[in-house]
């Protein structure tokens, strides 16, 4: 009983650590950028996503407003502040970081240092009877539908289509994909506009549970980081396995090991590592 | 040869990897329609040529020009979309792509969308054609490109680069590699290719075959051309064959 109750948590948590994992594993495997402003997009995203539904009581709306807010702020990053220093990745993790803190405190002077929660519509409160007499909160039920349907979204556009094909061909030899005519910094512009939104909506949704509050962004990037590296940077499968794999794990290590939940992910983790350098889905770059 | 007619002009370049000065000083010029071979020995600075003429490795100093136009600097997807194929050393099929998806690639939309027309350039090639130019493709189309042995790999290699109909293939070493028969059947695509009016420019080890199919030839030896002329002048100069391309050299041109 209490095995599907944490099993269904997991799950939840791994629907919204796949909406921040999969632009950033994506973003790294096209251009090696390491953005550690992921979780702070997730956090600014989720802040606007709170006015909107503060200001017009319209939890879809504050969805929408959330992703697109950050999408149009991870453009002027990427433009002018990650472009510039173009295969130079360390600098790019020393300026994430900054991004970061910037975001973080610009958002601590907006919205203060209190955790608040972003309200739910009617129709996702309440409790959700599933079979077994098991009884569970709607709104974390939806998420995990929610979770599933933008992992399948992803991976059919991924695997299936034009445009995924050219992503993996950038993934794959971004140099060769030039020379045969990808605008390349276009299509990371575009991955990474994708990747973008898909955090600030994770922003939204993610802070109708676990609430918003300063430093919930490192936390949640630490999670989405191990999220990629299980399961292998720069591959979206890898992203869709690994949130399941972290997602599970933290649920059932907060429940049986209460004191140690960090513990439980980083140590098999390493484990892995040493077995997989590459995560489960990676290849060698 | 005349400025005007030349479809690709290299004049005086100079290629550097940072601080290693590898062209020192290369000029060449082909025509369209024309096949012109560079051959030399290991990191004698062949690879560089091409990758300088692609965008991949822009010369520090010097001018290439595509019918006159200077590319000098340009970007490399640029470069693919005024008309320049290039079939690397090694291949680099897109593993993870599907043999369809890495032909359909440089025709996508995002790659600039396909080239040609009635006048412009080469007849143009399709999906189609270019699985009935390489018949073991067809057979293979829905696998991944890494599944592919050396010699299909070869093959989708040119057949990528045709999709973008383009006016200048560059070849970097296509027999390294591969079978007596697949490289016969990669001699035969170039002429092929050449009767279709593309021009090749094309880097090669295989000495024999590269004089049986050129129309000029240049040899480079440590980032300069040590000789230059129609292929049967470079089989009667014994010594630039016995200094500049090795024992094997004039084994096979023998
Ligand atoms: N990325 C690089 N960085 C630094 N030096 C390089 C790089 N690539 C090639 N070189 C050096 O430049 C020189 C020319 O290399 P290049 O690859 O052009 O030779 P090549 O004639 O194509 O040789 P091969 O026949 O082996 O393909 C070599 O000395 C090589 O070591
Ligand atoms: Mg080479």
């Amino acid at each position: 009983m209490s095995f599907i109750i944490q099993t269904i948590n997991g799950l939840s948590l791994a629907a919204l650590l796949f909406l921040l994992s999969a632009g950033f594993t994506l973003t790294f495997g096209l251009m090696r950028v390491v953005n550690l402003a992921h979780g702070a997009l997730y956090l600014i995203g989720g802040y606007v996503g709170l006015s909107v539904v503060w200001t017009t009581d319209n939890f879809w709306l504050g969805i929408v407003a959330g992703g697109f807010f950050v999408v149009v702020l991870a453009a002027l990053i990427d433009r002018f502040l990650i472009r510039p220093t173009g295969e130079n990745h360390l600098a790019q993790v020393l300026l994430t970081v900054g991004v970061a803190i910037v975001i973080a405190d610009i958002a601590l002077a907006i919205w203060g240092g209190d955790n608040l929660r972003v309200p739910t519509p009617e129709m996702l409160r309440g409790p959700i009877f599933l079979p077994g007499d098991i009884i569970y909160p709607r709104y974390r039920f939806v998420l995990i539908l929610f979770g599933l349907a933008a992992a399948v979204i992803m991976w059919v556009l991924y695997r299936r289509t034009q445009i995924g094909a050219i992503v993996r061909a950038g993934v794959d030899d971004r140099e060769m994909a030039s020379a045969l005519g990808i605008n390349i910094n276009l299509l990371f512009a575009l991955v990474f506009a994708v990747g973008a939104f898909l955090a600030g909506v994770a922003g939204v949704v993610g802070g109708a549970f676990l609430t918003l509050y300063p430093g919930v962004e490192w936390e949640i990037l630490i999670l989405a980081l191990v999220v990629v590296i299980v399961g292998g940077l720069g591959s979206l499968e890898g992203a869709i396995v690994g949130s399941v794999i972290v997602g599970l794990i933290d649920a059932y290590g907060r429940w049986l090991m209460p004191e140690m939940s960090y513990f439980v992910i980083f140590a098999p983790m390493a484990v892995l590592l040493l077995v997989r350098p590459t995560g489960i889905f990676g290849q060698e770059h | 040869m005349a400025q005007a007619e030349a479809l690709l002009t290299v004049r005086d370049i100079h290629t550097y990897y940072g601080d290693s000065y590898v062209l020192q000083g290369l000029s060449l010029a082909l025509r369209e329609g024309q096949i012109v071979a560079i051959l030399g020995r290991n990191g004698m600075g062949k690879t560089t040529l091409i990758r300088s003429v692609a965008g991949l490795t822009p010369p520090r100093s010097g001018d290439i020009l595509l019918r006159g136009e200077p590319i000098t600097g340009a970007r490399s997807y640029d470069i693919a979309r005024r008309g320049v194929g290039l079939v690397p050393q090694g291949r680099r099929i897109f593993t993870s792509l599907t043999v369809r998806e890495n032909l359909l690639l440089p025709a996508s939309v995002l790659a600039g969308g396909r080239r040609g027309g009635p006048d412009e350039g080469p007849p143009e090639w399709d999906l189609d054609e270019v699985l009935d130019q390489f018949p073991q493709l067809k057979a293979r189309i829905n696998n991944l490109g890494g599944a592919l042995s050396g010699g299909e790999q070869q093959m989708l290699a040119i057949g990528r680069a045709l999709m973008r109909n383009p006016d200048l293939i560059l070849m970097d070493e296509p027999s390294e590699g591969l079978s007596p028969r697949l490289v016969e059947q990669v001699g035969d695509i170039m002429t092929t290719l050449k009767k279709r009016n593309h021009a090749i420019l094309l880097v090669e080890q295989n000495i024999g075959m590269a004089l049986a199919i050129a129309d000029y030839v240049y040899v480079l030896s440590v980032g300069k051309f040590v000789f230059e002329g129609p292929p049967s002048e470079l089989t009667a100069n014994a010594e630039v064959i016995d200094r500049h391309l090795g024992v094997t050299g004039s084994e096979q041109v023998a």
